[in-house]
This record gives structure tokens, sequence and C-alpha cells, in this order.
């Protein structure tokens, strides 16, 4: 079935997927690309498989039931994205962020590895495949020296256009420690790519572990607000006017309340933090972009064209499937209410004012 | 518009405030190194009463980590939420430009021409040899 209806009916327009995700198969699918002594350790050790809690295999949210093959993993080759994803939704250029648990291996050396394995396992299993394919560079934040030769390493590859880290990080992300990373990301033109999803290095919710998937997954929101507060307070949007940040499976709708609880509390402690001279509605709009799925809003048209309209979602959504997760049943990626306009805008125009190594793609 | 006497220049000397009530409305009179500037004792935000805030300096920064206190007792922080204002202009400096502390103009008068007139000095008792704060509103 295509995923197209008459409002996304433009030929020849761009369609850029922001956030799809091939699976791993296993470990052992990584270790042609591991060095000889971390495959051997893998061997001995018997890490077979990076399951993390983040998206159990066999929750629904993790594949759509129709993107379920019988056996093993969904997404994990560039045949099967290309046939359940790029063609029947037409998208011209997709952005694989791939969500494999390197983030939660505790050893520096080994979680370094590993990024630099499935770095170049998405490079030649899909990037090599298919020229509609874009990636982000996985880095694990253990070591912010690993992951900016990381970024360095794989940034000569141009069909790299973003650096992913998870939302649920060690530390708040605003904190001068992990600014090399920022520093590397600007200079090489890749925007700050956060995703649903912990390192499991606290508990998910500030007050201790919960006992649900569901209440791991809903926390993922109150992550994201925590983690753009803190890069707003730190001044990371100051000490970097050029960086982008794109919240991935963030949802969006809980913006509003949010930036007006921010923006309260700034004007009141403004001098705590001096550097700060944009109101927190002012970075959002000018550093901080939000992908499509999931949305997190009200099915009713007119409600939804009401919250829309506040958030001045024109200029910050990113288009985005979320290929393989459950987020949106056939063909109904776009809410009713988004217009042919502002989907032309979040499918093409907006990606492409958001990573810059796209734009070369497309020219 | 009227100018009415409200204190004696030594009843706020440099760095002192006071709240004085005229024509009906609350004014709060702030000696700033011998200057006199008078604000609305009403917040714009949301009516806090400013000669209750601290007077502060403001801290301005070039960059994230740094820290330049400067303006020493020129900034009065409202006591309600802490929005500050600059109390030359009663401008905000969370929202500068949009948002304002109301002004009046404040002049020093001397003694001897108060006695002679236009003013208004229905609380203080003028002295010809004093010098005294006059608010126009
Ligand atoms: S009333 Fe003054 S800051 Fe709110």
């Amino acid at each position: 079935m295509a995923l197209i209806d008459d409002r996304q009916n433009e030929p020849a327009a761009q369609r850029i997927d922001c956030d799809i995700h091939p699976s791993v198969p296993n470990c052992a699918a990584l270790f042609p690309h591991l060095d000889d002594h971390w495959r051997e350790m893998s061997i001995v050790r018997g890490i077979d498989d990076l399951h993390s809690a983040n998206y159990p295999d066999n929750t629904p949210l993790t594949v759509r039931p129709d993107w379920k093959p019988a056996h093993g993993r969904a997404a994990t080759s560039a045949e099967a994205i290309a046939g359940q994803c790029l063609d029947p939704s037409g998208s011209t250029l997709a952005i694989c962020n791939c969500l494999f648990g390197i983030q939660t291996l505790y050893s520096e050396d080994l979680a370094g590895a590993y990024a630099k394995a499935l770095n170049d396992w998405v490079r030649t299993e899909f990037l090599d495949k298919d020229a509609r394919l874009r990636a982000s560079i996985i880095v694990s934040l253990d070591s912010v020296e690993m992951a900016v030769e990381e970024i360095h390493r794989c940034a000569a590859d141009r069909r790299f256009v973003q650096v992913l880290l998870l939302v649920a990080t060690a530390q708040p992300l605003g904190k001068r420690h992990f600014w090399p990373i920022y520093e590397a990301a600007v200079r090489y033109d890749l925007p700050i790519g956060i995703h649903a999803g912990s390192e499991f290095r606290n508990p998910p919710t500030p007050m201790g572990w919960p006992s649900y998937y569901l209440e791991d997954y809903v926390v993922n929101a109150q992550s994201f607000q925590s983690q753009l507060t803190s890069l707003f307070c730190e001044g990371v949007f100051n000490k970097f006017p050029t960086l982008m940040v794109v919240m991935l499976e963030s949802g969006w709708t809980w913006l509003p309340a949010h930036l007006w609880r921010m923006t309260k509390y700034w004007h009141g402690l403004r001098m705590e933090i001096p550097w700060a001279d944009r109101s927190p509605a002012e970075v959002v709009k000018d550093q901080i972009r939000f992908s499509l799925q999931p949305i997190d809003g009200p099915g009713d048209v007119d409600q939804m064209r009401r919250l829309m309209d506040h958030i001045g979602t024109d200029d910050l959504l990113v288009y985005s499937s979320d290929y393989p997760h459950n987020q949106f049943a056939g063909a109904d990626v776009f809410h009713e209410t988004f217009t042919r306009d502002e989907i032309r805008k979040l499918t093409r125009d907006t990606p492409l004012a958001t990573y810059p190594r796209l734009r070369s793609a497309s020219s | 518009m009227k100018k009415h006497v409200v204190a004696s220049t030594a009843e706020i000397p440099p760095g002192a405030r006071k709240l004085v009530t005229v024509a009906g409305r609350p004014i709060v009179i702030f000696n700033l190194d011998g200057n006199f500037f008078g604000l609305f004792n009403r917040c714009p935000h949301n009516g806090g009463s400013l000669a209750d805030g601290i007077v502060t300096g403001l801290v301005r920064s070039t960059e994230p980590g740094t820290y330049t206190y400067c303006r020493r007792g020129e900034v009065v922080r409202c006591p309600w939420h802490g929005w500050e204002f600059d109390i030359r202009t009663g401008q905000s400096f969370c929202r500068p430009g949009d948002l304002k502390a109301r002004q009046f103009n404040i002049e020093v008068a001397d003694g001897r021409d108060i006695v002679e007139g236009p003013y208004v000095a229905e609380t203080v008792s003028v002295r010809t040899e004093d010098n005294y704060i006059v608010v126009e509103v």
C-alpha cells in the first residue's frame, strides 16, 4: 500500500524522512567491523546481542505488525527498508538512526569499539546499498574524547549527516564536559540528534525506577524537556549559535507548557545564567527542531490546528516515519490537520534547512 | 501635570529609597549617587512592590561561565518573581524594549523657589534653606 495521499502528491518533490531505524540482527553482524581483540572478547564473554529495555523486541511499539518479519528483527537490511519504507512512502532521502544499545556498555573501550563497528556496519550495509540512505554517527558519551574522535573519523563521509545521542544520559547534556562534541558537530555541519531512549545510568524518572515499560516510554517526554532546559541554561546555544539540535521521537505538543514554565523562571532568574540573551522560545525557533512522529496531539482537526498555531510548528517539525516503530497505522503518517504547504515544508524545506549535509546531496 | 514636593533631599541619602504617595499614586524614589529616580511602585509584571525588592547590580556575560557584575546598586529586583529593572530607566532586563516599570520625572528644587510656587507641598513642610525632591504627576 502506498503511504501517500493527495496532500502529498507532488511529482518530483523531495521527501526526507529524518528518523528511521535499521536494526542490528545480533552482535555477530558487527564482527566483521570489530577489531580482533573485541571480536574475540565478544565471543569469549558471550556478548551475542545488546538487548536494551529501550525498545524490547516484543513490545508492540518496537515494530509495526505489518512490518514484522516471520523471524528476527525488522529493518535489518537496506532491501527491507526500501521495500517497507522508502518505496511506499516515496522518500528521496532517509536518515538511519540505529538504536542498537551501545550506549549501555559501561566500558569506554568496549563502547568505543562497538560504536565504531556499528557506524561501519551502517555504512556498508545501508549507505553503500541504497543511495537514498543517510545516517547518524553513533557515539558513546562515556568518553567524550573517543566520541569526538569517532565524529572526526565518520565525518569524512558526508553521508553521515548527524551525531546521535540518547535522551536519558548520565548527566544533563548542557554540561560543559560535553561541549567538545558540540564543537565537533558544528565544525562538520552535523546537527545533534537526541533520540528517545536511555543509557540506563540513572533511573528513568527522578523518583527512581518505575515498574513498567509503559512508564519508561512515557517518561521520555520529560527527559526531552530536561535536556532542552539544560542545553538552554548551560548556554550551549549561546556558545554554539549555529548548532542545530533535533529532538527525535520526542513528541512536541508538550512544548507550549514547557516553554511557558521555562520562560517564566528565566524572567525571574536571568541573573543566574546571564549569557541567556534570548528567550527559550526564541532559542527553540532558532536552533531546535522536532521529528513529526509520534504526533502526541488531539485527533480532532480543529483542536490540532489551534495547538499547531499556538506552538508555531511551521518551521519546527521535520518529517519522520519512525519506521519500523509503531507510531501510526496504514498510510496515515500525517495528521489530517496538516495542509499541503505544511507537508511540503516538513518533508523538504525544514530538513534541508536543518541538515547542511542533505543540501549538498539534494542539489 | 503638577509638581509635587515629596521629601527633602536629606531624607533619601545616596543608596536609599523612599516610597511616597503622590496624587494617589505610589512612587518609589531612589537616590543613585545624588541623582534621583522615581518608579511607579507596581511592577509591570504583576504589581509587586519595587520598594520592597532588593537593590542589586547587573550581571552580564560574554559567554557561558563568565560573569561580570556591574552597575552595583542600579538595579531593583521585584520581590514577587524576581524580574530586574533598571532604576535609571525602568527598563526590564528579561524583556528589554518590551516591558518597562513606569518612570516619573524627578527634579531637585531649592526651598526658596518652592516657597514661590507653583508647587504642591501638602505633606512636606518646606524650609527655604533646604533642597527638595519634586515629582511631576
Ligand atoms: S510582580 Fe514583579 S516580577 Fe512578578
